[in-house]
Protein backbone atom coordinates (compact mmCIF):
# COMPACT_ATOMS: atom_id res chain seq x y z
CA UNK A 1 0.00 0.00 0.00
CA UNK A 2 1.48 3.59 -1.16
CA UNK A 3 1.73 6.37 0.92
CA UNK A 4 -1.53 7.75 -1.03
CA UNK A 5 -3.61 4.78 -0.07
CA UNK A 6 -2.74 5.12 3.57
CA UNK A 7 -3.53 9.05 3.33
CA UNK A 8 -6.81 7.97 2.10
CA UNK A 9 -7.40 5.67 4.89
CA UNK A 10 -5.69 8.53 7.58
CA UNK A 11 -7.80 11.30 6.57
CA UNK A 12 -11.39 9.19 6.13
CA UNK A 13 -10.12 8.37 9.95
CA UNK A 14 -9.95 12.09 10.79
CA UNK A 15 -13.23 12.70 9.64
CA UNK A 16 -15.07 10.08 11.36
CA UNK A 17 -13.58 11.31 14.54
CA UNK A 18 -13.74 15.03 14.38
CA UNK A 19 -17.82 14.28 12.85
CA UNK A 20 -18.21 11.80 16.10
CA UNK A 21 -16.34 14.28 18.48
CA UNK A 22 -18.36 17.06 17.17
CA UNK A 23 -21.98 14.55 17.55
CA UNK A 24 -20.20 13.95 21.01
CA UNK A 25 -19.91 17.94 21.96
CA UNK A 26 -23.02 18.64 20.53
CA UNK A 27 -25.01 16.65 22.34
CA UNK A 28 -22.61 17.14 25.80
CA UNK A 29 -23.88 21.10 25.01
CA UNK A 30 -27.49 19.74 25.23
CA UNK A 31 -27.52 17.57 28.55
CA UNK A 32 -24.95 20.45 30.26
CA UNK A 33 -25.56 23.55 28.23
CA UNK A 34 -21.99 24.82 28.57
CA UNK A 35 -21.16 27.27 25.54
CA UNK A 36 -17.98 26.41 24.79
CA UNK A 37 -19.01 22.71 24.13
CA UNK A 38 -21.48 23.79 21.42
CA UNK A 39 -18.31 25.79 19.78
CA UNK A 40 -15.94 23.09 19.88
CA UNK A 41 -19.02 21.03 18.40
CA UNK A 42 -19.64 22.83 15.28
CA UNK A 43 -15.73 23.81 14.81
CA UNK A 44 -15.34 19.67 14.83
CA UNK A 45 -18.02 19.01 12.48
CA UNK A 46 -16.55 21.92 10.08
CA UNK A 47 -13.35 20.35 10.55
CA UNK A 48 -14.92 16.68 9.37
CA UNK A 49 -16.68 18.56 6.45
CA UNK A 50 -13.08 20.36 5.74
CA UNK A 51 -11.04 17.23 5.78
CA UNK A 52 -13.54 15.76 3.42
CA UNK A 53 -12.90 18.43 0.54
CA UNK A 54 -9.33 18.41 1.37
CA UNK A 55 -9.72 14.07 0.50
CA UNK A 56 -11.37 14.78 -2.91
CA UNK A 57 -8.69 17.11 -3.99
CA UNK A 58 -5.76 15.32 -2.88
CA UNK A 59 -7.15 12.42 -4.80
CA UNK A 60 -7.83 14.41 -7.76
CA UNK A 61 -4.37 16.52 -7.05
CA UNK A 62 -3.01 12.16 -7.11
CA UNK A 63 -4.79 10.40 -9.36
CA UNK A 64 -1.95 9.61 -11.67
CA UNK A 65 0.12 7.80 -8.45
CA UNK A 66 -0.36 4.07 -7.85
CA UNK A 67 -2.38 3.05 -4.20
CA UNK A 68 0.56 0.00 -4.45
CA UNK B 1 27.61 -3.50 -5.20
CA UNK B 2 23.87 -2.10 -5.52
CA UNK B 3 21.70 -3.12 -3.12
CA UNK B 4 18.74 -4.98 -5.21
CA UNK B 5 15.10 -3.30 -5.25
CA UNK B 6 15.14 -0.23 -3.59
CA UNK B 7 13.74 2.14 -6.59
CA UNK B 8 12.82 -0.85 -9.17
CA UNK B 9 9.85 -3.08 -8.11
CA UNK B 10 10.42 -6.77 -7.48
CA UNK B 11 8.45 -9.07 -9.49
CA UNK B 12 7.00 -11.10 -6.88
CA UNK B 13 5.86 -8.66 -4.38
CA UNK B 14 5.11 -6.04 -7.22
CA UNK B 15 6.81 -2.68 -4.64
CA UNK B 16 10.15 -2.43 -3.79
CA UNK B 17 12.18 -4.15 -1.09
CA UNK B 18 11.58 -1.21 1.82
CA UNK B 19 8.05 -0.71 1.77
CA UNK B 20 7.14 -4.67 2.05
CA UNK B 21 10.17 -3.97 5.36
CA UNK B 22 8.11 -0.95 7.11
CA UNK B 23 4.80 -2.92 6.22
CA UNK B 24 5.82 -5.69 8.55
CA UNK B 25 7.55 -3.52 10.81
CA UNK B 26 4.08 -1.28 11.05
CA UNK B 27 1.95 -5.11 11.60
CA UNK B 28 4.14 -5.24 14.90
CA UNK B 29 3.28 -2.67 15.65
CA UNK B 30 -0.50 -3.17 15.16
CA UNK B 31 0.30 -6.37 17.60
CA UNK B 32 1.68 -3.97 20.21
CA UNK B 33 -0.71 -1.18 20.30
CA UNK B 34 -3.32 -3.33 19.81
CA UNK B 35 -2.69 -5.31 23.24
CA UNK B 36 -2.13 -2.08 25.19
CA UNK B 37 -5.16 -0.93 23.70
CA UNK B 38 -7.33 -4.12 24.29
CA UNK B 39 -5.84 -4.22 27.58
CA UNK B 40 -7.12 -0.56 28.69
CA UNK B 41 -10.38 -1.28 27.34
CA UNK B 42 -10.88 -4.35 29.35
CA UNK B 43 -9.76 -2.79 32.24
CA UNK B 44 -12.31 0.15 31.53
CA UNK B 45 -15.24 -1.46 31.41
CA UNK B 46 -14.70 -4.13 34.03
CA UNK B 47 -14.50 -1.21 36.44
CA UNK B 48 -17.27 -0.77 38.72
CA UNK B 49 -19.25 2.45 38.06
CA UNK B 50 -17.77 5.74 39.97
CA UNK B 51 -14.63 4.43 40.57
CA UNK B 52 -12.59 4.35 37.05
CA UNK B 53 -11.37 8.45 36.32
CA UNK B 54 -12.66 10.30 33.46
CA UNK B 55 -12.75 13.95 33.42
CA UNK B 56 -9.26 14.82 34.32
CA UNK B 57 -7.51 15.52 31.30
CA UNK B 58 -7.83 18.55 29.29
CA UNK B 59 -9.99 17.89 26.03
CA UNK B 60 -9.21 21.41 24.14
CA UNK B 61 -5.46 20.54 24.59
CA UNK B 62 -6.03 17.04 23.59
CA UNK B 63 -7.92 18.24 20.62
CA UNK B 64 -5.30 21.13 19.17
CA UNK B 65 -2.42 18.49 19.83
CA UNK B 66 -4.97 16.08 17.40
CA UNK B 67 -4.77 18.99 14.81
CA UNK B 68 -1.51 19.17 15.05
CA UNK B 69 -0.42 15.70 14.05
CA UNK B 70 -3.34 15.79 11.57
CA UNK B 71 -1.85 18.70 10.24
CA UNK B 72 1.56 17.26 10.27
CA UNK B 73 0.20 14.23 7.95
CA UNK B 74 -1.25 16.50 5.41
CA UNK B 75 2.22 18.38 5.21
CA UNK B 76 4.38 14.53 5.07
CA UNK B 77 2.37 13.54 2.12
CA UNK B 78 2.03 17.24 0.48
CA UNK B 79 5.95 16.86 0.68
CA UNK B 80 5.82 13.47 -0.70
CA UNK B 81 3.79 14.55 -3.98
CA UNK B 82 6.38 17.83 -4.06
CA UNK B 83 9.47 15.37 -4.90
CA UNK B 84 7.41 13.51 -7.24
CA UNK B 85 6.93 16.67 -8.97
CA UNK B 86 10.45 17.52 -8.93
CA UNK B 87 9.91 20.68 -6.49
CA UNK B 88 13.03 19.99 -4.06
CA UNK B 89 12.03 23.46 -2.55
CA UNK B 90 8.52 22.96 -1.86
CA UNK B 91 9.56 19.02 -0.06
CA UNK B 92 11.87 21.36 2.26
CA UNK B 93 9.32 23.46 3.37
CA UNK B 94 6.57 20.89 3.56
CA UNK B 95 8.91 18.56 5.85
CA UNK B 96 10.00 21.99 7.97
CA UNK B 97 6.17 22.06 8.60
CA UNK B 98 5.71 18.56 9.40
CA UNK B 99 8.87 18.88 11.71
CA UNK B 100 7.46 22.00 13.83
CA UNK B 101 3.98 20.13 14.54
CA UNK B 102 6.13 17.13 15.50
CA UNK B 103 8.02 19.36 18.61
CA UNK B 104 4.77 21.28 18.83
CA UNK B 105 3.24 17.87 20.14
CA UNK B 106 5.79 16.84 22.16
CA UNK B 107 6.00 20.05 23.58
CA UNK B 108 2.11 20.30 24.24
CA UNK B 109 2.01 16.70 25.79
CA UNK B 110 5.29 17.76 27.89
CA UNK B 111 3.12 20.93 29.27
CA UNK B 112 0.35 18.17 29.64
CA UNK B 113 2.30 15.87 31.68
CA UNK B 114 4.02 18.29 34.07
CA UNK B 115 0.38 19.65 34.49
CA UNK B 116 -0.50 15.95 35.93
CA UNK B 117 2.99 15.96 38.09
CA UNK B 118 1.51 19.03 40.26
CA UNK B 119 -2.11 17.85 40.15
CA UNK B 120 -3.18 15.79 43.54
CA UNK B 121 -5.71 13.24 44.51
CA UNK B 122 -5.89 13.02 48.62
CA UNK B 123 -7.55 10.72 50.65
CA UNK B 124 -8.66 12.19 54.36
CA UNK B 125 -9.14 9.75 57.25
CA UNK B 126 -11.83 12.27 58.28
CA UNK B 127 -13.85 14.23 55.91
CA UNK B 128 -13.42 17.69 55.87
CA UNK B 129 -16.42 20.65 54.87
CA UNK B 130 -15.16 22.28 51.14
CA UNK B 131 -17.69 24.55 48.69
CA UNK B 132 -19.60 23.28 45.39
CA UNK B 133 -19.99 25.83 44.33
CA UNK B 134 -23.08 27.43 46.65
CA UNK B 135 -23.12 24.05 48.80
CA UNK B 136 -21.40 23.03 51.85
CA UNK B 137 -20.36 19.28 51.20
CA UNK B 138 -18.57 16.47 53.51
CA UNK B 139 -16.01 15.09 51.21
CA UNK B 140 -13.16 12.64 52.39
CA UNK B 141 -11.12 12.42 48.61
CA UNK B 142 -10.19 15.38 47.25
CA UNK B 143 -8.79 16.79 43.76
CA UNK B 144 -6.24 19.96 43.14
CA UNK B 145 -2.88 21.46 43.44
CA UNK B 146 -0.70 21.47 46.76
CA UNK B 147 1.07 24.70 47.90
CA UNK B 148 3.75 24.28 50.12
CA UNK B 149 6.64 27.37 50.93
CA UNK B 150 5.34 29.15 48.29
CA UNK B 151 5.64 26.38 45.72
CA UNK B 152 3.70 23.69 44.15
CA UNK B 153 5.54 20.60 44.45
CA UNK B 154 6.05 17.64 41.95
CA UNK B 155 5.75 13.51 42.73
CA UNK B 156 4.85 14.03 46.20
CA UNK B 157 3.58 11.10 47.96
CA UNK B 158 2.41 10.29 51.45
CA UNK B 159 6.09 9.30 52.56
CA UNK B 160 7.09 12.35 50.79
CA UNK B 161 5.02 13.94 53.86
CA UNK B 162 6.74 12.26 56.73
CA UNK B 163 10.67 12.04 55.12
CA UNK B 164 9.81 16.21 54.76
CA UNK B 165 8.49 16.37 58.03
CA UNK B 166 5.62 18.41 56.52
CA UNK B 167 2.99 19.23 59.60
CA UNK B 168 -0.04 20.71 56.82
CA UNK B 169 -0.16 21.89 53.48
CA UNK B 170 -2.54 24.12 51.47
CA UNK B 171 -4.40 22.81 48.99
CA UNK B 172 -6.56 24.48 46.02
CA UNK B 173 -8.85 21.86 45.61
CA UNK B 174 -10.83 21.22 42.59
CA UNK B 175 -14.77 21.96 41.99
CA UNK B 176 -15.13 18.35 40.80
CA UNK B 177 -14.14 14.45 41.83
CA UNK B 178 -13.88 11.60 39.46
CA UNK B 179 -16.60 9.87 41.37
CA UNK B 180 -19.44 12.41 39.91
CA UNK B 181 -20.81 12.18 36.61
CA UNK B 182 -20.16 14.02 33.55
CA UNK B 183 -23.51 16.21 34.49
CA UNK B 184 -22.44 16.83 37.90
CA UNK B 185 -18.89 17.80 36.68
CA UNK B 186 -20.15 20.32 34.27
CA UNK B 187 -22.44 21.72 36.57
CA UNK B 188 -20.02 21.92 39.84
CA UNK B 189 -17.58 23.55 36.66
CA UNK B 190 -20.34 26.19 35.85
CA UNK B 191 -20.55 26.85 39.67
CA UNK B 192 -17.33 27.63 40.37
CA UNK B 193 -16.19 29.46 37.02
CA UNK B 194 -14.79 33.13 38.27
CA UNK B 195 -15.00 32.25 41.71
CA UNK B 196 -11.66 32.40 43.47
CA UNK B 197 -10.51 28.93 44.79
CA UNK B 198 -10.63 28.53 48.69
CA UNK B 199 -7.55 27.14 49.95
CA UNK B 200 -7.91 24.33 52.27
CA UNK B 201 -5.24 23.87 55.55
CA UNK B 202 -4.55 19.80 55.89
CA UNK B 203 -2.95 18.27 58.16
CA UNK B 204 -0.10 15.65 57.45
CA UNK B 205 -1.69 13.88 60.31
CA UNK B 206 -4.92 13.48 58.36
CA UNK B 207 -3.82 12.41 55.05
CA UNK B 208 -4.40 9.13 54.45
CA UNK B 209 -3.01 8.81 51.09
CA UNK B 210 -1.71 11.37 48.95
CA UNK B 211 -0.75 10.65 45.22
CA UNK B 212 -0.08 13.25 42.30
CA UNK B 213 -1.55 12.32 38.70
CA UNK B 214 1.59 9.46 38.22
CA UNK B 215 1.00 5.98 37.21
CA UNK B 216 0.96 5.07 40.82
CA UNK B 217 -1.98 6.32 41.37
CA UNK B 218 -4.62 4.30 39.14
CA UNK B 219 -4.88 1.77 36.84
CA UNK B 220 -6.43 4.00 34.95
CA UNK B 221 -3.20 6.99 34.88
CA UNK B 222 -0.76 3.43 34.60
CA UNK B 223 -2.44 2.96 31.26
CA UNK B 224 -2.49 6.30 30.33
CA UNK B 225 1.27 7.14 30.97
CA UNK B 226 2.25 3.56 29.06
CA UNK B 227 0.04 4.45 26.08
CA UNK B 228 0.88 7.91 25.59
CA UNK B 229 4.37 7.93 26.39
CA UNK B 230 4.87 4.84 24.33
CA UNK B 231 3.08 6.98 21.05
CA UNK B 232 5.35 10.54 22.54
CA UNK B 233 8.12 7.85 21.31
CA UNK B 234 7.19 7.16 18.10
CA UNK B 235 6.86 10.45 17.42
CA UNK B 236 10.48 11.48 18.92
CA UNK B 237 11.76 8.62 16.39
CA UNK B 238 9.50 9.38 13.49
CA UNK B 239 10.44 13.17 13.53
CA UNK B 240 14.28 11.79 13.87
CA UNK B 241 14.38 10.01 10.44
CA UNK B 242 12.60 12.62 8.85
CA UNK B 243 14.69 14.88 10.29
CA UNK B 244 17.80 13.33 9.13
CA UNK B 245 15.93 12.46 5.38
CA UNK B 246 15.69 16.44 5.47
CA UNK B 247 18.75 17.70 6.99
CA UNK B 248 21.99 15.69 6.42
CA UNK B 249 20.56 12.70 4.07
CA UNK B 250 19.05 15.47 1.50
CA UNK B 251 22.48 14.56 -0.51
CA UNK B 252 21.18 11.52 -1.97
CA UNK B 253 18.47 13.93 -3.71
CA UNK B 254 21.42 14.85 -6.55
CA UNK B 255 22.49 11.25 -6.55
CA UNK B 256 19.60 8.67 -6.68
CA UNK B 257 16.30 10.96 -6.82
CA UNK B 258 14.06 8.12 -6.92
CA UNK B 259 15.50 6.30 -4.10
CA UNK B 260 15.11 9.57 -2.16
CA UNK B 261 11.69 9.76 -3.27
CA UNK B 262 11.41 6.27 -1.45
CA UNK B 263 13.05 6.92 1.63
CA UNK B 264 10.64 9.75 2.15
CA UNK B 265 7.46 7.39 1.27
CA UNK B 266 8.50 4.82 4.07
CA UNK B 267 9.11 7.81 6.17
CA UNK B 268 6.04 8.95 5.39
CA UNK B 269 4.03 5.51 6.23
CA UNK B 270 5.44 5.09 9.51
CA UNK B 271 4.53 8.86 10.30
CA UNK B 272 1.17 8.53 9.54
CA UNK B 273 0.38 4.95 11.75
CA UNK B 274 2.06 7.23 14.49
CA UNK B 275 -0.71 9.84 13.67
CA UNK B 276 -3.83 6.99 12.87
CA UNK B 277 -2.56 5.59 16.74
CA UNK B 278 -3.49 9.16 18.32
CA UNK B 279 -6.91 9.21 16.82
CA UNK B 280 -7.79 5.97 18.29
CA UNK B 281 -6.00 7.65 21.49
CA UNK B 282 -7.54 10.28 22.05
CA UNK B 283 -10.94 9.29 22.45
CA UNK B 284 -10.50 6.15 24.20
CA UNK B 285 -8.31 8.30 27.04
CA UNK B 286 -9.64 11.81 26.73
CA UNK B 287 -13.68 11.20 26.03
CA UNK B 288 -14.39 7.92 27.25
Amino acid sequence: MSLKAFHVIFITAASILAFAFGVWMIRAYRAEGVTSDLVYGIASLLAGVGLLVYEGFFLKKLKNVSYL
Amino acid sequence: MDIPYTVQTRPDTGIYNAKVGVWLFLASEVMLFGALFSSYILLRVGAATGTWPHGLLNIPIGTFNTAVLITSSVTVVLSWASLKLGNFGRYKLYQAITLLCALGFLGIKSYEYREKFSHYEVWLKTPVIVKHGTEEIKVDRLLGHIEHDGHHPFFWTTQTLTDKKVASFKLLPDPVHYTMTSKEMAHARAEAAGKPHEEIEIKSADVKRLSAFVPGHSTYFAVYFTLTALHALHVLCGAAVIFYIWGPGAKMWQTDPERYINRVEISGLFWHFVDLVWIFLFPVLYLL
